[in-house]
């Protein structure tokens, strides 16, 4: 398996051989954030159009096909119209507020991307509690969403804003049980610790039925933190509009946007770290041929793979379920996923104190 | 002992008019005594409309019931003759519909109804100068010029109280100062149209709806006195125009009755054949944009099918897809397209598949029945004391479907069930036009392969003129029933044209079934009650 660290390696050298320490550091975050910006709108352009797409194709249409070959230029047009409409300023909002919530919220969405783990030696940080920062970090964006709701000054983006509020913190907890119960598996919180400890075989086949378990409380939370549906009560068309980006135009809208895209990814690509071993080619302990061949794909194609693949699913179901009802979806929260989390996590404790897992 | 001798008996004043519908004229002081009277001792639950009347020597009434268990109907007339300061007695504490249908009247004619709970204008500005469909009312256009600002609004509402011989007017709020009120609407997605639901929230939970009709009003009354009956037929498509068919056959019914003729046998069985396909996509539609209402977009698409393979259909033969202007006096416009009868074969071939499919793929849903079930339920007593038929009204164990309680053109020949509910809930609304779609499916197979030869359309004269007299027609569009009444002074235009619509009494009764629930549940009962706002407003 190539090592993306050896590349990496190389430019820090580089750069060291004629630059102060300090200067190499500035530099190779510049860099870094100039990638990570590159890598993350050009996620949100394909993922826009791979919705599209998608949505089309259960919906028995075509979906964009007029701009460019196959509608692949659709998305650029949509992009550069949104960054050249005019930002709607609003009578009797706060100013300030209503300007740093869209920021508040893309903040959130690339620190949490800038966690994930793109390929071997491919990491921007790398510390011991990284998924525990990644966790925190994505805390933030309900701020924003909060914010949003309330300086707008309209009473359907305060709606939209506190049921957003009550509905991220509370799947936050099942995302975090969940989350800890894989990390009880791996027995590390570093990431690319998570990864490796997947060598030989993803967590989602060694770990059994609490892994399964898990894995199932996941995805129906991670669809919920990302406010999609069936869980896309914050911005419920039909009732609220649009929910708490309402009054929002030009790209402060369209950070709004690409943040709920961009999240749908950062969701995929943690499940695909915590249960299919993030870049680590698919293995099979004892057949070394087979093996060899799925490491000679590189290790980025299987992690963005593996997450395109998880949000297919997370796609599906906001085109096929109709909507929840903020009582039934606190309901499904408290008093069914997080007990049942709960006992999934003295389950896996169990599994791994007695080694029952592959 | 008939129904007249016992009222004669009981109000010697009266004087009757005997007729298709019995009519009983009755002092005004008497009205309410009567209504009382005739509901509760004659069973007469249902107040099927109030027509507002200007004879120019006085203004009045004319009340139209229908006793749910016999399914007979009589109607009453009341009048007053002071045309400054015109008042009748509400019967809004009898049928709760008639404080809205009240409202309809005291904002053309200006008639004051006394003791009713809500006496504002409902269609016009609360500005609006004069009574549009009184004979003597001033249409010149300076005394309510468009403006480009926005109209005034008001949270008063009035109610007239009868004290010591003299009409008092006392002033009421419509929402408390404290109240959280929230507009959805004019201009929102869930509700369909240009409607507007003001709401009172406690949190997520609706403590008020007050539903701002008209501004889609068109005066499609008061244009009609000006035009000559076949010009009439055209606003039928624009009123509810998912049921265009079935309201051009209920006005056409009501003229041809007038003149007493007769359309061609052909002609009456291509136009029950297109009622049904007109209910098919309307309920097509309403799944559709219903489960889009609810979150699930992919249903609509789905439906929509169907219902373009409808649209088809209908553009071969009547050359539009909207306004399709088919029926006229005496039988149909045109004769159908040459493919017409292979095309429906067509479409009654996958129709029934497409049913089972829309039900696997939504009414079993989990999340479907957890936001459906038990939600809005309407009770049975309700649905007949607000008026509220078709589909609806059918879901609260109401059997009301026209084509069955007083069937008109070839439907007492034809075989299908009428779909009742007793749950009363969004769910039954919704699954009783999932199994309409079944039905109708059905009647139009027991008619595409007997279409009769002949002429498509009776001879009438080039002038059409109706009798002095008037005529009242029921039938059944797809959202409930359509009333029409026809008063004429002998000309070849109407004295009155009242249209009777069901989504005005689907609009109204809103507020009753959502108070305590929360807004997404608006949603569902708004949607399951599948309201069409031109229709409300006429």
């Amino acid at each position: 398996m190539f090592n993306f660290s050896i590349v990496t390696e190389w430019i820090h050298n580089l750069l060291a051989s004629f630059m102060p320490g300090w200067l190499t550091t500035t530099v190779e975050c510049v860099l870094i954030g100039v990638g990570l910006l590159l890598v993350y709108s050009l996620l949100a352009l394909f993922y826009i159009y791979y919705e599209r797409k998608i949505c089309a194709f259960i919906q028995c249409r075509l979906g964009p096909n007029r701009v460019g070959p196959m509608g692949l230029l659709q998305v650029f047009a949509d992009m550069f119209k949104m960054l050249i409409k005019e930002l709607i300023t609003i009578n009797n909002t706060d100013k300030f507020l209503f300007a740093l919530a869209p920021y508040l919220v893309i903040i959130a969405s690339m620190l949490s991307f800038a966690c994930l783990p793109w390929g071997n030696g491919l990491q921007v940080i790398n510390f011991n509690i990284g998924i525990f920062f990644l966790i925190a970090v994505s805390s933030i964006g309900v701020l924003g969403i909060l914010l949003a709701g309330w300086s707008s000054n309209n009473k359907y983006t305060l709606i939209g804003a506190m049921r957003s509020g009550a509905q991220m913190v509370s799947y936050e907890l099942s995302i975090g049980l969940s989350i800890i119960t894989m990390v009880c598996l791996a027995g590390t919180m570093s990431i690319p610790g998570i990864v490796e400890a997947q060598e030989n075989g993803w967590f989602i086949f060694t770990g059994h039925i609490p892994a399964i378990i898990a894995f199932i409380i996941y995805l129906i939370a991670g669809t919920a933190e990302t406010n999609r549906g069936p869980f896309d009560l914050p911005e419920a068309e039909s009732e609220l509009t649009a929910g708490y980006h309402t009054e929002y135009s030009g790209i402060h809208f369209g950070f709004f946007y690409l943040a709920e895209y961009l999240n749908l990814f950062i969701v995929s690509g943690v499940a695909a770290l915590l249960f299919f071993g993030g870049w680590m080619p698919f293995h099979v302990p004892g057949w070394e041929g087979f093996n060899d061949i799925m490491n000679y794909i590189p290790s980025p194609i299987w992690f963005i793979g593996k997450a395109i693949i998880i949000s297919a699913i997370i796609i599906w179901f906001k085109w096929t379920f109709p909507r929840l009802r903020i009582d039934q979806l606190l309901t499904l929260e408290w008093k069914y996923l997080l007990p049942i989390n709960l006992v999934n996590l003295v389950l896996m404790v169990l599994v791994v104190v007695y080694n029952l897992h592959f | 002992m008939n129904i007249q001798e016992k009222i004669a008996g009981f109000f010697p004043e009266a004087s009757f008019e005997e007729g298709e519908i019995l009519r009983i004229d009755i002092p005004a002081e008497k009205l309410h005594e009567l209504a009382q009277k005739l509901r509760d001792e004659f069973g007469y639950d249902y107040l099927v409309t109030i027509v507002g009347m200007d004879w120019t020597d006085s203004l009045g009434c004319i009340y139209y019931l229908m006793n749910t268990a016999d399914k007979s109907q009589i109607s009453f007339k009341a009048a007053t003759a002071d045309r400054e300061h015109p008042a009748l007695d509400s019967v809004a504490d009898l049928w709760k519909i008639a404080v809205i249908l009240e409202r309809e009247v005291y904002d053309f004619f200006g008639i004051i109804f006394v003791n009713n709970p809500d006496m504002r204008r409902l269609f016009l500005n609360i500005d609006w100068v004069g009574y549009p469909l009184r004979k003597d009312y001033d249409e010149n256009p300076e005394l309510n010029p468009v403006t480009t600002e926005s109209e005034r609004q008001s949270d008063e509402t009035y109610v007239w109280k009868r004290e010591d011989g003299k009409l008092v007017k006392h002033v009421e709020r419509v929402f408390q100062d404290d109240d959280f009120v929230v507009n959805i609407g004019p201009q929102h997605p869930a509700t369909h149209g240009v409607l507007r639901f003001r709401t009172a929230l406690d949190g997520e939970i609706i403590k008020k709806i007050d539903v701002y009709m008209g501004y889609i009003h068109r005066g499609v009354e008061k244009l009609c006195e000006n035009l000559q009956y076949p010009q009439t037929l055209h606003f039928m498509d624009r009123l509810d125009y998912f049921s265009a068919h079935n309201y051009h056959h209920g006005l056409c019914l009501c003229i041809e009755k007038a003149m007493g003729i007769e359309a061609p046998r052909r002609a009456q069985v291509i136009r029950v054949i297109m009622d049904e396909l007109s209910r098919i996509a309307s309920h097509c539609l309403f799944i559709g944009t219903y489960c889009m209402d609810l979150g699930a977009t992919t249903m609509l698409f789905y439906t929509l099918r169907v219902r373009e393979q409808i649209l088809d259909i209908m553009e071969r033969t009547c050359g539009a897809r909207m306004t399709f202007n088919y029926s006229c006096i005496g039988g149909l416009m045109a004769d159908i397209h040459p493919d017409f009868v292979k095309d429906v074969k067509e479409l009654l071939a996958i129709c029934p598949k497409n049913v089972a499919e829309y039900n696997k793929l939504f009414t079993g849903n989990v999340i479907t029945k957890g936001r459906l079930e038990g939600v809005g339920v309407l009770t049975h007593d309700d649905a007949i004391s607000y008026g509220i038929t078709g589909p609806s009204g059918r879901a609260s164990g109401w059997a009301c479907d026209v084509r069955k309680t007083h069937p008109y053109s070839i439907y007492p020949e034809l075989k299908f069930e009428q779909v009742v509910r007793t749950e009363g809930d969004s769910m039954a609304r919704f699954k009783n036009r999932m199994d309409e779609i079944q039905q109708s499916v059905d009647i139009i197979n027991q008619l595409i392969d007997n279409i009769p030869e002949g002429e498509y359309c009776a001879k009438v004269p080039k002038i059409i003129k109706l009798p002095e007299g008037h005529w009242f027609q029921i039938v059944e569009g797809c959202r409930g029933l359509f009333g029409v009444y026809i008063e004429s002074k002998g000309g070849n235009q109407p004295y009155r044209l009242k249209l009777v619509t069901p989504c005005l009494n689907l609009a109204s009764v809103v507020d009753h079934i959502t108070r305590g629930d929360k807004i997404a549940d608006l949603i569902t009962i708004g949607g399951s009650l599948d309201y069409i706002v031109p229709d409300i407003d006429r």
